[in-house]
């Protein structure tokens, strides 16, 4: 039952990053805003995050940091496509680019240092209890963060008005702008929230998962974000079972090599995406009361006022 | 993919951008190609390290440039044609998968040499240098059956490719002569660089029992976080200390800056001729880090094979060796395995219960 329990504990950490980075760009994908820059915004999240924990010798500042740096270049992004009316998708790929490098260059001077990982949550009595202690209990602060972050933004998205606004300018931009509502400006902020959370799910590797800074380190997470965002049809409360489902398989197929259970790893290793193929494809043949792809994603806004 | 093509052609530019600005008479010009970023830790950072190296020796007798995060295939026989074209008189490609590139802008440029990291393809103008990391993995098999309380290593493979399956050999066999019933438990990740993913695999093999961690995979997650449970590991490429003081018990170094020097020292010379170089221990071409965190008679074991292995006294793939279905390989080399052999490995040991996948 141990290793069950240190199963469950490695998943969570393994999906956390994912569920963030996932979750800020179902925001920006909702408004109507296609950023596949994600991976970029994760690693230069990453870097400053690092960076910040660092110089200040805390977690939380870090974790500003690395928020603050990819908003910013969500920014940039922002500024390209809503402002300048560029196309969304090579501009995306464009920032993921430009995020690598830069990450890079702000990283170099701490490659080779280390940092103190985020505590994990210890209350006496409740953490020590067998099985669950440590699954509910005693996890660092980032978890607990995710999850909360995905009820605000189902809350936000379904409950708030703001919410059914800006899930307006994703379905319909052209009617949303006709009844008064300023279009661009949501999607602006929308982008700069995906921008936060990819971030801090990138400042989460070398603040909490790894903690190290090395170039390269999200090692494709911000694409995986991505499939995970269609993977949830643009719910937020499948983006849990999504992100967790995935980290799942990802740890399971390494235990279950380790065990000497005789797959290749090749295909254990490929088992995640293909699960995410076997559910894409379950979704759209359900297609039951779910909603699909906002329908203006990915389109260019140009006010005609 | 798409992403690194990109890299490499910013690189690109800034390189043609560089050498067109320095143009010292008899300077020699040096270039390297670098399959990951200089700062990744690992394989290529110890390939910038014996650069440094290099400029350190020669100082002003040589310019140096370097391409990193060039990805092996096509797009690695542009940068070196790149490289060419800026006057770099000796190349060094640093990764296995640069070796058709390298040989066919080889035969196009009769007048440049090359020096091409852990392949077999070689021309008149064309070597080849690698290391006996084989050797080192030895004594660590040794070590970590010492160390191990379980009885249960665990191995973090990146790609079921000869190099690494002879890795993991030459560690079982070395680590029978201290513990013939010792067990391995063997993940691959298929990737040679993922930090959340090789810390997932040592966190999977540590909560399966395992107490010693090995890796071949090139980042020092696996070794920062055996650190964590306070469990031992092995560093791989470079010195992991820091992420592991109570964990490494030492680590293979690749130390290329005595190869490079005496390279460039030839082609400074003018004697710079075409050659096969797979270094073993007596080369230096890798070392062994200081063993650590261990009791004395295992550090005084684990030199005295070290001295074994340097002198030519021991050799890790020594006849006979049985493989996993339990037939005896055929040994060619006389008392031992042949190189042909080792370098083309695709059998466990005897001892293995996994399965290597794809058979």
């Amino acid at each position: 039952m141990e290793l069950v329990e240190a199963i469950i504990l490695s998943v969570l950490a393994a999906s956390t990053p994912l569920l963030i980075a996932a979750t800020g760009e179902l925001v920006a994908e909702r408004s109507g805003v296609l950023n596949l820059g994600v991976e970029g915004m994760m690693i230069v999240g990453a870097a400053c995050g690092f960076g910040g924990a660092w110089l200040s010798g805390s977690i939380v500042i870090g974790s500003i940091c690395g928020m603050i740096a990819g908003t910013l270049l969500s920014l940039i992004f922002a500024m390209m496509t809503l402002g300048l009316a560029v196309n969304q998708v090579a501009t995306g790929l464009a920032l993921t680019i430009l995020g690598i490098g830069l990450s890079g260059l702000i990283g170099a001077g701490f490659v080779g240092e280390r940092i103190t990982p985020a505590p994990h949550l210890y209350i006496p009595g409740l953490t020590d209890i067998p099985l669950v202690g440590r699954i509910l209990f005693g996890e660092d602060a980032f978890i607990y963060l995710s999850l909360a972050l995905v009820v605000a933004v189902w809350w936000f998205l379904y409950r708030t008005r703001a919410g059914l606004i800006l899930r307006a300018c994703g379905d319909n931009h052209i009617s949303a702008h006709a009844l008064g509502y300023p279009v661009l400006r949501i999607r602006m902020y929308a982008v700069m929230f995906g921008g936060a959370c990819a971030g801090l799910a990138g400042a989460y590797l070398p603040l909490a998962y790894t903690p190290f800074f090395i170039p390269g380190m999200t090692a494709g997470r911000g694409w995986i974000a991505l499939a995970l965002t269609v993977f949830a049809s643009w719910m937020p409360s499948r983006l849990v079972i999504g992100a967790y489902l995935f980290g799942a398989v990802t740890i399971l197929q390494l235990h279950a090599q380790g065990a000497g259970i005789g797959i290749p790893s090749q295909f254990m290793s490929a088992l995640p995406y293909l699960a995410t193929v076997i559910v894409l494809v379950l979704l759209s043949r359900a297609r039951t009361g779910g909603s699909t792809a906002p329908a203006a994603l990915g389109t260019v806004f140009v006010p005609d006022r | 993919m798409r992403k690194t093509f990109f890299a490499a052609a910013a690189a690109l530019l800034l390189a043609g951008s560089m050498s067109s600005g320095a143009w010292a008479a008899d300077k020699l010009k040096v270039g390297f190609i670098y399959l990951g970023p200089v700062g990744d830790l690992g394989w290529t950072y110890q390939h910038e390290a014996a650069r440094q190296a290099l400029v350190k020796e020669f100082g002003d007798k040589v310019e140096t440039t370097f391409l990193e995060n060039v990805p092996e295939g096509p797009d690695a026989e542009r940068a070196i044609e790149q490289l060419v074209r800026a006057g770099n008189k000796l190349i060094f490609t640093t990764s296995f998968g640069y070796m058709d590139p390298t040989l066919k802008v080889a035969k196009k440029y009769p007048n440049v040499h090359f020096e091409h990291c852990s392949g077999y393809k070689r021309d008149k103008n064309m070597s080849t240098y690698s290391a006996r990391w084989y050797q080192g993995r030895y004594i660590q098999g040794q070590i970590a059956a010492k160390m191990s309380k379980a009885g249960v290593l665990g191995y973090i493979g990146s790609f079921p490719i000869p190099e690494v399956i002879s890795g993991i050999d030459s560690t079982m066999l070395g680590a029978q002569t201290v513990n013939p019933s010792i067990k391995v438990k063997i993940i691959w990740v298929n990737s040679w660089f993922d930090p959340g993913k090789e810390a997932d695999a040592a966190k999977a093999l540590l909560d399966q029992g395992a107490d010693v961690i090995m890796q071949h995979t090139d980042s020092p997650a696996a070794m920062q976080i055996a650190s964590e449970r306070g469990k031992f590991a092995f560093g791989q490429d470079s010195e992991m200390i820091k992420f592991g003081p109570k964990a490494q018990l030492t680590s293979i170094l690749d130390t290329w800056a005595p190869y490079y020097i005496a390279r460039v020292k030839a082609e400074l010379d003018g004697t710079w001729k075409e050659q096969d170089t797979w270094g073993g221990l007596e080369t230096k071409m890798f070392q062994m880090a200081p063993y650590t965190n261990m009791p004395d008679d295992v550090k005084k074991m684990a030199e005295d094979t070290e001295a074994a292995i340097t002198a030519g006294k021991l050799q890790p793939f020594k006849c006979p060796v049985t493989a996993q279905d339990g037939t005896t390989v055929e040994c060619k080399g006389g008392d031992h395995l042949d190189d042909g052999q080792v370098l083309g490995m695709n059998f466990y040991v005897k001892g293995i219960d996994d399965k290597m996948p794809g058979k």
